[in-house]
């Protein structure tokens, strides 16, 4: 059988835009190219702003993982200028990002990822006795009752009736690859439209110390949201009965909710515990400190690399291993082509020299070059990053919650430790940390309680807030390991002004394209991996190993020097 | 309960459709009355709306996301009335939507160009994102086209384009100096139809949803102001709704984050609020349910539903100049449109106002040096 060429573009039910290229042979992937289709340059918009400033600019790279490059932003200008955080800031950023990461992985397995696996019309069929009585097996959830579920399903044969199909129009329903029985189609249904009020709800911490979600504020220095316990205005009692709520509804809706939902699907799809592993090598930096952003041995999520799918060994990270190719991706370096360099050295030139649009292909250029994403490496490896290498390296780290339920999810789904390497493994690695971090937002609250009481409610360093504080010249390096992976921002200032910024970001990782030596980033790789492709034409296989990633497209391209010179120069062949 | 109250189908009257699923005129006009007053109607408006309800079926609705953050559409999710649910089942009938729709590429597009064609001339365009035009246009494309060219081809038949967030509105932040790849908003490149500008970095999702409520109710666009902003969220600045006005007339401020003044709620003015410059509903909607907002978070207001705020409103945290000469009287009408436009005649007498000077000088040398239209008047849609 010939290779049939296939190009998914929009990939939807992601942030950003993204396009995958492939060829299908034989019920498989043959090969596969992944761009990115959009780039922005927010990085050189940054040149000479005030720091002060920068996290806004940084935040607005992406709405979706809406705190994490503010936060990456002020520990980078943090690092720059030495400013400590206090104790109340820091847990009080931990809150706000780890109710990001409940409200991120929710909102990917229920509205960017279940359709990928739960067929929307087969829910139309079911008993809702039947969804009723599965859902009572799995979870003390009081919605699950045969009226509730009735009421679901009413109100989707009314819309599906009304023959104005909506966001579920030309989905790929009655694909043979929809292994779900109609009761377990129309819990997840259901589960989709509560997720997106619960969403609603628990988000409001960001409100409470931010002023807004998406995009709430942060502060250089600390937290803006000042705590009274006498006062209207600020964090007080009231305040803190809200936040109280939203940890436990949200602690309560992952337990007996999202857990029960993923483990109930991944059971009739365990053949992906086989499919789409892809790049063999994790990285973490690590996330959520708890003893200040200097002490590495208290971050709640361990750093470090696991190589070759090897859980022995945890190796350390150095950030001076990372390096950036171009040559896949739409830009110049004055070195050429097959050059690395490391993002404080990082040159960007953007030069498109794609075909002009409208086009069909963009995989057989002659340059090789298909996308506005770079290649990231570490120590010249493609490494994978996300919830699958945060518990990777956890789990090999011995942290005893992650061994656990790692544990028990291997064990319901009955598989090995080789399942985590899969499309099945990131999903259900996501759900995990979801579960893990939904306790531990209760003991960071309780912390920021006994701070209070203790009579603590600082939030804000301003010993460094007047730039005439601030060395001539400094130079910051911000991690941070956000919902989706590893994410750097390099911070220059010179002059009290920002005069370069970088940031190599999660979804830069993981979609880049092929490096100077011909190996597939890891979207390619896992597309690759003994990955099936029943329909070329309805390539529903493709959007579950890509939507596993759970792609951020608008993160990703923002690896730009501010120095660098941007050409105009547009080659059109 | 929004759910219960807009009928779905053409074939079934709203009647019908309240009593199958149990509930009473009576909910349903106080509902009415209840919108009304969201939009800022008279009380006699309700038995209009009402009306207008009970003819309504789906409208089609199609969503571009061009050059963007996804900000905005996380932000419609959070919607409280209408929920998304409500918005999604039984409200409009969102034909095309990249975050949220089941198909995938040429699937996805092709349901896109099937629902342009049925309804050609009726359906909706909502726009995330801006359109970069440098370079050809290449750094956005989506299934090998350009963002300029999907947005032209999607506004030919809309009956109604609604622009978004920033940037969408005027570009954002990819728009601000030196706006590396040309980015603009969309009335940038429509200019045949008009453009409502639904500002914010990213917009209260109950003034996007509530924009489209007035529209499917009353079959027009909401009365807007000179930056084609609907009067009912952007008719007045923050600084004249804001809960720490009182501490501003006192003269009680914030002079450092944390001070003394940041925990007693202070006014945020020597921080560098924009409030006093800034046409936003923030105050009073709130955000999230009407959980909070950035001043009330401690924040000082960074301007964002203004036009080029990146380059005009920053550093968000050098307070703005003397703005001790406007006062309540100013609405968008003559304030925002002034500050939009440049000098009009209406505004004269104003002008005294060191602020509103300086503030025009920063807006028009911004206009002008991106190329931004931000000078270009246009007229209450």
């Amino acid at each position: 059988m010939a290779k049939t060429k296939l190009v998914v573009d929009p990939i939807t039910r992601i942030e950003g835009h993204l396009r995958i290229e492939a060829q299908a042979e034989n019920g498989m992937i043959a090969d596969a190219w992944a761009s990115s289709t959009q780039f922005r340059g927010i990085e050189l918009v940054m040149q000479g702003r005030d720091p002060r400033d920068a996290w806004a600019f940084t935040q607005r790279i992406c709405g979706v993982c809406t705190v994490v490059h503010a936060v990456a932003s002020c520990r980078a200008v943090e690092d720059a200028l030495d400013i400590t955080i206090p104790a109340n800031a820091n847990i009080i950023r931990n809150l706000v990002m780890g109710m990001q990461f409940i409200q991120d992985h929710v909102i990917h397995f229920y509205h960017l990822h279940a359709l990928d696996w739960v067929d929307v019309v087969s829910a139309l069929k079911a008993d809702p006795k039947d969804t009723a009585g599965i859902a009572q097996k799995i979870s003390p959830w009081p919605n699950n009752s045969t009226t509730y579920f009735t009421e679901v399903q009413n109100r989707l044969k009314t819309f599906v009736g009304s023959g104005q199909l909506g966001i579920f129009a030309n989905g790929y329903w009655g694909h043979p690859a929809y292994k779900l029985p109609p009761a377990v189609n129309l819990l997840a249904v259901a589960h989709y439209l509560e997720a997106l009020d619960w969403q609603r709800d628990v988000i409001r911490l960001h409100t409470i110390f931010g002023g807004k979600n998406p995009h709430p504020n942060f502060l250089l220095g600390g937290m803006a949201s000042a705590i009274n316990l006498d006062n209207d205005m600020t964090i007080n009692a009231v305040r803190l009965a809200e936040i109280q709520g939203m940890i436990t509804r949200a602690k309560a809706f992952v337990a007996q909710v999202y857990i029960p939902d993923l483990l109930a699907i991944a059971g009739f799809y365990k053949e992906w515990a086989s499919i789409g592993g892809g790049t063999k090598n994790f990285l973490s930096v690590g996330e959520f400190p708890q003893a200040g952003i200097k002490d590495l041995d208290k971050l709640y999520f361990p750093r470090g690399i696991i190589l070759n799918n090897d859980l022995t060994k945890v190796h350390a990270y150095d950030q001076h291993a990372v390096t950036e190719g171009i040559a896949s991706a739409w830009y110049k370096y004055s070195g050429g082509d097959k050059a690395v360099l490391h993002p404080w050295e990082g040159e960007t030139a953007p030069l498109y020299t794609g075909p002009k649009p409208p086009w069909e292909y963009l995989q057989d250029q002659k340059d090789g070059k298909y996308t506005w994403m770079k290649s990231p490496r570490y120590n010249g490896e493609a490494m994978q990053v996300g919830p699958l290498a945060r518990m990777l390296v956890s789990y090999a780290s011995g942290h005893k919650a992650v061994v656990e339920n790692v544990n028990m999810v291997l064990k319901t789904l009955d598989v090995g430790p080789a399942a985590l390497f899969s499309t099945l493994g990131r999903t259900a690695a996501r759900g995990i940390e979801t579960l893990l971090l939904a306790e531990q937002m209760q003991v960071w609250f309780d912390a920021l309680v006994t701070r209070i009481k203790s009579g603590d409610t600082k939030t804000f360093d301003g010993t460094k807030w007047e730039p005439s504080s601030w060395p001539k010249s400094s130079k910051g390096y911000g991690w941070l390991d956000a919902p989706r992976g590893a994410l750097g921002h390099w911070v220059t200032i010179d002059d009290e002004k920002i005069s370069r910024y970088q940031c190599v970001v999660p979804s830069t990782w993981n979609c880049s394209g092929r490096d100077e030596k011909g190996v597939k980033g890891p979207y390619e790789a896992a597309l690759t991996d003994k990955h099936p492709l029943a329909d070329p034409a309805r390539p529903l296989e493709i959007l579950r190993t890509i939507h596993s990633f759970d792609p951020c497209m608008a993160c990703g391209v923002h690896v730009i020097d501010v120095k660098g010179n941007l050409l105009a120069d547009v080659k059109v062949q | 309960m929004y759910q219960t109250l807009i009928p779905w189908s053409a074939d079934e009257g709203l009647v019908a459709n309240l009593e199958r699923r149990g509930v009473n005129r009576r909910d349903f006009l106080a509902y009415c009355a209840e919108l009304a007053a969201i939009l800022g109607l008279s009380t006699a408006m309700t038995p209009r709306i009402a009306e207008a309800l009970e003819k309504l079926k789906r409208p089609p609705v199609i969503w571009l996301q061009l050059q963007e953050c996804t900000g905005c559409v996380e932000s419609v999710i959070r919607t409280s009335d209408p929920t998304i649910g409500d918005l999604l089942l039984d409200v409009i009938s969102l034909d095309f939507q990249e975050t949220l729709m089941a198909a995938a590429g040429d699937a996805a597009e092709r349901a896109k160009e099937q629902s342009m064609k049925d309804n050609y001339g009726k359906y909706i365009l909502l726009v995330t994102g801006s359109v970069p035009l440098g370079a050809d246009g290449i750094y956005t494309t989506i299934g090998g086209r350009t963002a300029k060219d999907h947005l032209e081809t999607a506004a030919k038949g809309a009956a109604a384009i609604v622009a978004i967030g920033a940037c969408a509105h005027f570009g954002s932040v990819q728009s601000a100096k030196p706006n590396p790849t040309g980015a603009v908003g969309v009335d940038q490149v429509i200019k045949d139809k008009p453009v409502v500008n639904i500002a914010g970095c990213p917009p209260i999702a109950e003034v996007i949803t509530g924009t489209l409520v007035h529209f499917l109710t009353f079959g027009t666009l909401p009365k807007l102001d000179g930056d084609n902003r609907p009067l009912f969220a952007y008719g007045s600045r923050i600084h004249d709704q804001c809960p720490r006005r009182a501490k501003f007339d006192a003269g009680q401020f914030v002079q450092a984050f944390d001070d003394e003044g940041a925990r007693k709620g202070y006014c945020l003015y020597h921080v560098g609020c924009k409030g006093p410059a800034t046409f936003s509903p923030c105050p009073i909607f709130m955000w999230n349910g009407h959980t909070n907002f950035p001043i009330g978070a401690g924040h000082p207001c960074i301007g964002c539903t203004e036009r080029n705020f990146w380059d005009t409103m920053s550093p968000f945290y050098t307070r703005l100049p003397d703005v001790y000469g406007v006062g309540v009287e100013h609405t968008a009408d003559t304030l925002g449109a002034a500050l939009a436009i440049g000098a009009v005649a209406g505004v004269a007498a104003h002008a005294a106002a060191t602020g509103i000077h300086q503030i025009q000088t920063r807006r028009r040398e911004a206009a002008a040096s991106t190329g931004a239209p931000g000078a270009g008047g246009k007229g209450n849609g």
